[in-house]
């Protein structure tokens, strides 16, 4: 049985590839209840695909991943509890074009985990208040800006009420100003405590709420610590070069 | 009788080659009108049945199963590139030949699917050819990672099916969808070829027996025709402006 003081995601050893394209070569990473984990790395270097991986999206071929001490990559598995635990945020957002703000939210609940309709809608406006999206909640996504879209995205994942949220380069296509309130929004996520693991490119959000980084490259895990250690004191030199590039 | 019939009556009288007998001739009106009936439900059933086999077609084509995916391609290839009109006569005249009949009486042979049913089938498999390809293309708009972000947050294939893929597919194919139904109704007239008792034989065989009649039943057919492929996009119209979603799509 899982208890909370062992690690909520536990990697060990993860290898994936692509035909005979190695993307993964022996990822391991221990992740506790409550944390803030942001992996960076230069593009290619398989953040999407290790993210991917934690909620079976993707598959690996070695090694093992538990969620809550469950066997992720286990066939047996039903893949819909774990991703019942294992809310997702996507790039570009991929929110459901024919439904509102609201419906988009309570979808999931009231279609997979069954629950009231009436106590389900009351939990989605109160996400919406909480993304600050008040009054747009029968806006269709197609009538919303990138910013707003993304929030939209993160409620819809929280309406499940999951234990732990991915994030992969969520503000990474949205313009500057935009940036600002999603990262405002998941920010206010990690201080209720949500653990979180994030893919970002943006380094100033890292530093500042991240417990942890991962520096990733062509498939390993280069260098890891707190942010303080990794971005003020790089050991490594790919990091290095790394940084200096994008800082 | 009545003013209108009179009218008709006596123009019939003095104008040999504008005689609208159905106006003022009740079996002659009855004719029309059944053959009327007989079109509305050939083509209410051959829409409805290429709907449904279009949709298990278009959902067989992406089957596992490799046979079943050769066995849709064989039947849009025959269907697709053959004119209706000899898939009708291939369908009444050489099927027909091997289905089986039964004798009510003890003297005559009634085969087991008529004319009518032969038709029903053969326009329903002819209008569903061209339907599996416009839900697949549907299908295919709808994006990966629409559907993936229903799977990360733990919905099963047939919701994701069923509340993703086919709302937004059937979005995206509803014009198409509407040009091969009116097509559809449309090539319900071709049923003449097996003597089905609709519209276009019922108004042929009329000016056969009236010849005075032929203008002005020919013109019966182009306001009917006009108006029942109305009625039907008018339907399909309002059906994709009632799904149009505010910054999606066209
Ligand atoms: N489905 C796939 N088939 C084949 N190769 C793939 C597939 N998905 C990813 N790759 C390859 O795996 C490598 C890692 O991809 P991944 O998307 O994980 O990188 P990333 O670190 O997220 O990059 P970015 O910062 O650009 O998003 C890339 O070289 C990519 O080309
Ligand atoms: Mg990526």
């Amino acid at each position: 049985m899982w208890s909370p003081t062992q690690p909520i995601v536990a990697m060990k050893d993860v290898k994936k590839s692509y035909g005979d394209f190695d993307v993964l070569k022996g990822i391991s990473m221990d992740i506790m209840k409550g944390e803030v984990v942001c992996i960076i790395g230069p593009s290619g270097s398989g953040k999407s695909t290790l993210i991917r991986c934690i909620n079976a999206l993707n598959d690996i071929q070695h090694g093992s991943i538990t969620v809550e001490g469950q066997e992720v990559h286990d066939p047996g598995l039903d893949k819909r509890i774990l991703r019942r635990k294992v809310g997702m945020v996507f790039q570009q957002y991929n929110l459901f074009p024919h439904k509102t703000a609201l419906q988009n939210i309570m979808m999931a609940p009231v279609k997979v985990l069954k629950e009231p309709r009436a106590e389900v809608e009351e939990r989605a406006r109160a996400l919406l208040k909480k993304v600050r999206l008040e009054g747009k909640e029968n806006s269709y996504p197609g009538e919303l800006s990138g910013g707003q879209q993304q929030r939209v995205a993160i409620a819809r994942s929280l309406a499940m009420r999951p234990d732990i949220m991915l994030f992969d380069e969520v503000t990474a296509a949205l313009d500057p100003e935009t940036v600002k309130e999603v990262l405002v929004t998941i920010k206010e996520l990690a201080a209720d405590g949500m653990t979180c693991i994030l893919v970002t490119h943006e380094m100033g959000f890292a530093k500042e709420v991240a417990d942890k980084v991962y520096f990733t490259d062509r498939g390993l895990i280069v260098e890891e610590g707190h942010p303080s250690e990794i971005f003020t004191n790089p050991k490594d030199p790919r990091t290095k070069a790394f940084l200096s590039q994008i800082l | 009788m009545n003013v209108l019939s009179d009218y008709f009556r006596d123009l019939a009288e003095r104008s040999p080659r504008w005689d609208f007998v159905w106006l003022y001739d009740g079996s002659a009106t009855d004719r029309i009108l059944s053959g009327l009936w007989v079109t509305i439900q050939l083509s209410v059933i051959c829409v409805i049945a290429s709907l449904v086999i279009g949709f298990a077609g278009s959902m067989l084509q992406t089957s596992r199963y490799r046979i079943a995916r050769l066995f849709v391609s064989g039947y849009l290839q025959i269907f697709r590139n053959t004119p209706p009109l000899v898939q009708l006569l291939f369908f009444y005249f050489a099927l027909g030949q091997f289905t089986p009949s039964y004798s009510p009486d003890g003297w005559t042979q009634i085969p087991l699917i008529s004319n009518v049913g032969w038709a029903a089938i053969s326009l329903s498999l002819f209008g569903a050819a061209f339907n599996v390809e416009i839900f697949r293309s549907g299908l295919e708009a709808v994006p990966n990672s629409t559907t993936e972000a229903a799977d990360a947050l733990g919905m099963s294939r047939w919701l994701i099916f069923s509340e993703i893929q086919f709302p937004l597919a059937l979005r995206v194919c509803l014009p198409a969808l509407s040009s091969n139904l009116i097509n559809l109704v449309k090539t319900t007239s071709q049923a003449f070829a097996i003597a089905v008792p609709e519209l276009l034989y019922q108004s042929a065989s009329l000016w056969n027996d009236h010849p005075a009649t032929q203008n002005p039943t020919m013109l019966l057919l182009l306001v009917v025709y006009v108006g029942l492929v109305g009625i039907l996009s008018l339907g399909l119209r309002l059906l994709e402006r009632r799904m149009r979603v505010p910054g999606y799509g066209g």
